[in-house]
């Protein structure tokens, strides 16, 4: 038991050192404690997947906080093949991503911060994917977003970076304020808010309804579509997705670990654990799938054009998780924990090597002023081939074989997923142009940075390099474990390895259907190869001719759709506006408001009441007597 | 033989004027003896009591009474002079720096 | 009535703990002529406190229960619980009094040699099985701190503060005087567990003079508790008393108060639940009520702390009022964790005395955090724990309070102690917001010592992990008093 409240607990003792005696003692060697910390984890999580592999499930209370009655609050663990997955992605991605950051944040006035937050983010995240109960889930869920907003924000004399912050903050109170809601509605349908219990008792609500304004809402797909609102926040989908490109304001690292790939896939995650709730509702399950086919076409439309390189891979990441979605909603939990697993890597590998360019260039993130760089950075261009590879879904690259089996599995999933299948593949060939040209733009052709810039080109120290080495192997090899079983019996072990939880899902095809689809994601990968090549290496006027004769589209991707225009018009800016009063008015108001006016409302009672306290001893031996009288005065009036 | 009534009431219209006289009184030296007045109306009640009962508990408490009022008077006073020779007043009403 | 003839000196073996306070209170004394540097002094005060608590705990093992005196006093879990708090109690004040008394200059020997006095007194009260040994300690306890309250007796404050303190206690020990002759007049003795058969046998439960004595004893234990209408000492008495001093009457007394009041109504009045909860709970109500509302005028934190501490009083209260073991137990927890939260908060306002300077009004700690983020951050978990907020102990200690009035039903009780609870938050916040989001007006400089820091690392460590590990603290206190 011990071993399993490690995990989490690593980090978090790493956080405590480092922010308690970081500032004074610490300083920068603040990754002597924090990265044996997460190595630690790392292990003790590597051993916990082997022993759910032997089969052995383990669901603990460490211990309960306040027990009084029905209502229990306690800190317990579950750890079965879903959160052992997990466990590894989590902690292994940390690892390799705390050792990068001790090269990236190198000389960094807050390195020790730094470090402290991540940890707590890593402890708070881990917290999450352990839980046995929802209300600990929440814990971990809540914490991850503050270390997310701290991390943002992390520069804070940078008003982007503030105001980034800021936004994400703002943007996922409107999910987690759903996912809350949720909570609250299973402690009370269920009286219970552990797992086992819940999902247990699930099939027995199934069907009952609840009066809502004089609706009858079915109580499960309101309890699913409440907390699937928490993954629509946290995991950037439309119509919530605006907070995420504008995180990258935050160190690269911090991008790659929790914004590519581990918190915000804390979304997909907690659908695929809730399974048994969302298999109830159809209704929540075509939700989840729409949300995420819409998500993953619609953010692949705008990566096509942005100039800043980890803006494109920015809306990437949410495209891919618009895969996830869309799996989650045909019942392909597998699947996308699958892609969540692959995505994982090849997406941290693509922010961290983005990063490598950015550290080289020394903070220059326009791919316009960019280029060429492969003759000075051989590392980070090959790892990014190979991440690219991956992400396309090229054949025997890990992104290949997740996100097949995601479209298959939507193939398969009715007329719904005929259509979410077709938006799919169609993202599949806009990630393919916009992950190429990224490629093109950024390391072929001619610098067109800066001469000075130019001068100082480097490849990054080994501290950079090796980690990105070691995720190039995961970003090929991830996906090895699970092959469709028609090119291997048992090919797919990792579908196979989560049955027990989340089920195999069902429908068989055709072996003729199967290789259409699975040569439909190869073609357009390779036609979107192809397009980009040509524009961007070829005939580089290509790109400018086409943006002159299509200028409305163009310019309607280049800004979002007009998204965050359309939200700062009518939601953001009103909010900040109010916000801004607010905390303007915190000071004058509000803290005022509690430091002055709360005394002035009950106050002026309570200053009249302390005339009382005249400082008298007569009065004070009065007020003793006239008490002790008026009991016995009570009593025998009351007798 | 006078009745144990006659004894408790005696008691308790000591008690009542001690307690009146620390409330009225404004000198500290006649509110400190008005306490004593309701110790010893404690002690006489505890006396009659214990005749009555025929048990010496009741005079063993009186003796314990007595010893403490006697450690209280001692403070009491040292407290009293200690104020003096800050402040020189015994007046109750003119105490009051410490309110509200 | 049989009585016993010979005390044999085996019969003093209970009393160990209590003796070893004693003698080692008078060897500070006779050391301080001799010692010239009174940490010395201090320290040997400490010792001995260590010996009596290794006493305690290795006399008769922590739970088992004894009794000496023909059963006038007793040891059981109950009382050493409670000598727990009490041995915390002295040690914690000792250590922030270190450097205190000094710029106080009343670094006497005697300081600790009261100190030590007084938790003897509380410890006999804790121990009392019989009215007049619980008359004894009480007055020892309530002799010593009169002293202690006017101890720095070159300050006019401190001298009203120990002469009010004084006069209304003796005041208030006649109304208990004159209870307990009630009681021993009608049950014929004056021990708890004889009186509460007396009180069956001799149907005394709806006698109208009992329940006069009870009165008269709750307005004595109200008195020490500072539970309103009592309660009037208290603000004026902890403003002028030196600060250590007041942070140790907040806790020390109150929680002797506590001990024999539960001892009382649940060992010999268990039978009067019914009229004690009647005299009880508009008590509480009333005590809560003054202490959250008055407090959130006061300009003083050393005022607003008291008044805080009574509001405290009335949530200990509602423990007892429910008349439920459980109820007593959740009483015995708050009183625990008050401990640390309250004795951690007077630290701090320690620290901001020096020479020439008070530092005892709110506005002193204007933008505290900007000069001092640590002692900033330890005020914050103060407060927080005094608001009642999560994780911090208060939280916890509030919760099974809470908890437990519902469970005894009355839901009523509960509601308005939340109402209360959250109308004192504004205070303690308005402390919180003094220290991060105004601007300082003036430098502030803490005054700083070892002692010092080791006693507020235990406060606010303790405020934390029994904040988020409270079982152990609750498991402690239901085997105490369980047995």
């Amino acid at each position: 038991m011990l071993k399993y409240t490690l995990i989490p607990l690593l980090p978090f003792l790493s956080f405590l050192i480092n922010i308690l005696f970081g500032r004074n003692f610490i300083k920068d060697r603040a990754h002597w404690i924090a990265v044996p910390a997460v190595v630690g984890s790392f292990l003790l999580a590597v051993s916990a997947f082997l022993d759910v592999a032997g089969g052995r499930d383990i669901n603990v209370n460490i211990y309960s906080w306040i027990v009084s009655g029905s209502f229990n609050v306690s800190v317990g663990f579950l750890i079965d093949r879903l959160s052992a997955i997990m466990l590894i992605v989590v902690t292994s991605i940390s690892t390799l991503i705390f050792i990068y950051s001790i090269g990236y944040m190198h000389g960094d006035g807050g390195y020790y911060r730094f470090f402290a937050y991540l940890s707590l983010f890593v402890f708070s995240m881990l917290i999450l994917v352990m839980a046995n109960n929802f209300l600990l889930m929440y814990f971990g869920w809540e914490a991850v977003g503050l270390c997310s907003y701290f991390l943002i924000g992390y520069w804070f004399h940078k008003k982007s970076a503030a105001d980034a912050g800021k936004k994400a903050f703002i943007v996922n109170r409107f999910g987690d304020f759903g996912f809350g809601l949720g909570v609250i509605l299973i402690f009370l349908t269920f009286g219970s808010m552990d797992y086992m219990q819940v999902f247990g008792e699930a099939g027995g609500i199934a069907g009952q309804t609840i009066n809502l304004l004089g609706y009858d809402v079915n109580l499960i797909t309101l309890i699913c579509l409440l907390l699937f609102c928490g993954a629509v926040g946290k995991s950037a989908q439309v119509p919530l997705h605006v907070w995420l490109p504008d995180a990258m304001e935050g160190p690269t690292p911090v991008s790659a670990l929790i914004h590519a790939a581990t918190m915000v896939t804390a979304g997909v995650f907690m659908v695929a654990r809730c399974n048994p709730l969302f298999n109830l509702s159809e209704v929540a399950m075509n939700t989840v799938a729409i949300v995420g086919g819409v998500t993953a076409i619609f953010a692949a439309t705008i990566a096509l054009v942005q100039t800043d390189i980890k803006r494109v891979i920015a809306y990437s990441t949410v495209s891919q998780l618009g895969y996830m979605f869309l799996a989650l909603g045909v019942g392909a939990y597998s699947a996308a924990i699958f892609h969540l697993y692959t995505h994982a890597y090849f997406k941290a590998l693509l922010f961290l090597g983005s990063g490598s360019v950015i550290h080289a260039l020394h903070d220059e993130q326009n791919m316009q002023k960019m280029g060429g760089l492969k003759k000075y950075m051989p590392v980070t261009y090959w790892v990014f081939i190979l991440a690219t590879l991956s992400i396309t879904g090229i054949p025997f690259f890990s992104g290949f074989f997740s996100k097949d089996e995601i479209l298959w599995r939507a193939y398969l999933a009715g007329d719904l997923g005929k259509f979410l299948w077709f938006l799919g593949t169609l993202a599949a060939l806009l990630t393919a142009f916009y992950s190429w040209r990224l490629i093109y733009l950024t390391f072929h052709g001619k610098f067109r940075g800066t001469h000075e810039q130019e001068e100082h080109l480097h490849e990054s120290p080994p501290v950079i390099t090796v980690p990105l080495m070691l995720l190039a192997v995961g970003a090929v090899a991830a996906g090895w474990v699970g092959i469709p079983p028609i090119f291997a019996e048992h090919g797919d072990k990792i579908g196979e390895f989560l049955a027990p939880v989340l089920g195999y899902p069902e429908g068989e095809g055709t072996h003729a259907q199967e290789y259409f689809v699975m040569g439909a994601s190869i073609f357009v990968a390779v036609a979107g190869w192809i397009i980009a090549y040509t524009m961007y290496l070829k005939k580089t006027e290509l790109p400018q001719k086409l943006g002159a004769a299509f200028q409305p589209v163009y310019k309607l991707l280049f800004n979002k759709y007009y998204i965050d225009e359309l939200y700062s018009k009518t939601i953001v800016q009103p909010t900040l506006k109010a916000s801004d009063k607010i905390i303007l008015g915190f000071d004058t108001y509000i803290i005022e408001g509690i430091v002055n006016g709360i005394p002035n409302l009950i106050g002026a009672f309570s200053r009249k009441l302390r005339k009382i306290q005249t400082g008298l001893l007569s009065d004070y031996g009065l007020i003793m007597a006239i008490g002790a009288l008026s009991i016995i005065g009570v009593w025998i009036f009351l007798r | 033989m006078v009745p144990l009534s006659w004894y408790i009431i005696l008691s308790a219209v000591v008690f009542s004027i001690g307690v009146i006289g620390f409330l009225t009184r404004r000198n500290l030296i006649m509110t400190f003896m008005s306490i004593e007045l309701m110790l010893n109306s404690v002690n006489i009640s505890f006396v009659a009591f214990s005749h009555y009962l025929q048990s010496m508990r009741g005079q063993i408490i009186v003796f314990f009474v007595i010893a403490v009022a006697a450690a209280e008077t001692a403070i009491g006073l040292a407290i009293i002079i200690a104020y003096y020779k800050n402040n020189p007043t015994i007046k109750v009403d003119e105490i009051n720096l410490l309110k509200g | 009535m049989e009585m016993e003839t010979t005390i044999s000196l085996l019969d003093i073996r209970p009393l160990v703990p209590e003796l070893t306070m004693i003698c080692v209170g008078l060897i500070v004394i006779l050391l301080d002529l001799i010692v010239r540097k009174k940490e010395v002094v201090a320290i040997v005060g400490i010792a001995g406190t260590l010996v009596a608590l290794y006493g305690t705990y290795k006399l008769y093992g922590f739970y088992e229960p004894q009794s000496a005196f023909s059963g006038m006093f007793v040891l059981d879990g109950y009382s050493n619980f409670f000598k727990l708090i009490f041995y915390l109690n002295i040690i914690l004040t000792i250590c922030i009094s270190f450097k205190y008394m000094a710029i106080e200059k009343a670094s006497f020997g005697e300081y600790y040699a009261l100190l030590m006095f007084a938790t003897t007194g509380m410890m006999i009260m804790a121990s009392a099985a019989d009215l007049i040994v619980l008359y004894l300690g009480l007055e020892l306890m309530a002799l010593s701190t009169y002293i202690l309250a006017g101890i720095t007796r070159k300050r006019q404050r401190s001298n009203e503060a120990a002469l009010k303190y004084f006069f209304l206690g003796a005041f208030s020990s006649a109304f208990l005087l004159y209870g307990i002759s009630l009681t021993y007049g009608l049950t014929g003795t004056t021990n708890l567990r004889e009186i509460a058969s007396a009180l069956q046998t001799l149907d005394l439960n709806g006698s109208p003079i009992m329940y006069l004595g009870l009165i008269f004893m709750i307005v004595a234990f109200g008195f020490k508790i500072a539970l309103a209408p009592f309660h009037m000492w208290a603000p004026d008495v902890y403003e002028g008393a030196p600060t250590s001093i007041t942070a140790f009457m907040s806790v020390g007394p109150k929680a002797a108060g506590f001990a024999v009041l539960g001892r009382v109504l649940f060992g010999a009045f268990a039978g009067m639940q019914v009229q004690w909860a009647s005299i009880l709970i508009p008590m509480a109500v009333l005590t809560m009520a003054v202490g959250s509302i008055i407090a959130l005028a006061q300009t003083n934190i050393k005022r607003m702390l008291a008044y805080s501490s009574i509001a405290h009083a009335g949530y200990m209260l509602l423990g007892v009022i429910t008349g439920t073991t459980g109820g007593l137990m959740s009483t015995v927890n708050y009183l625990a964790i008050y401990l640390f939260m309250n004795i951690g908060a007077f630290a701090i306002v320690i620290m901001l005395r020096r020479e020439g300077f008070q530092g005892e009004n709110i506005e002193d700690y204007m933008g505290l955090s900007k000069s001092h983020p640590l002692a900033s951050a330890l005020m914050l978990i103060f407060m927080f724990s005094l608001a009642g907020i999560p994780p911090t102990a208060g939280f916890i200690g509030k919760f099974y309070v809470f908890m437990e009035v519902i469970k005894a039903g009355y839901v009523y009780l509960a509601i308005i102690a939340v109402a209360f609870s959250a109308i004192s938050a504004f205070f303690y916040l308005r402390v919180v917001m003094y220290i991060y989001m105004k601007d300082p007006k003036e430098e502030v400089v803490l005054t700083r010592s070892p002692s010092m820091s080791i006693a507020l690392a235990v406060t606010a460590m303790m405020v934390l992990i029994l904040g988020i590990f409270p079982s152990f603290l609750l498991n402690l206190v239901r085997y105490s008093i369980l047995g």
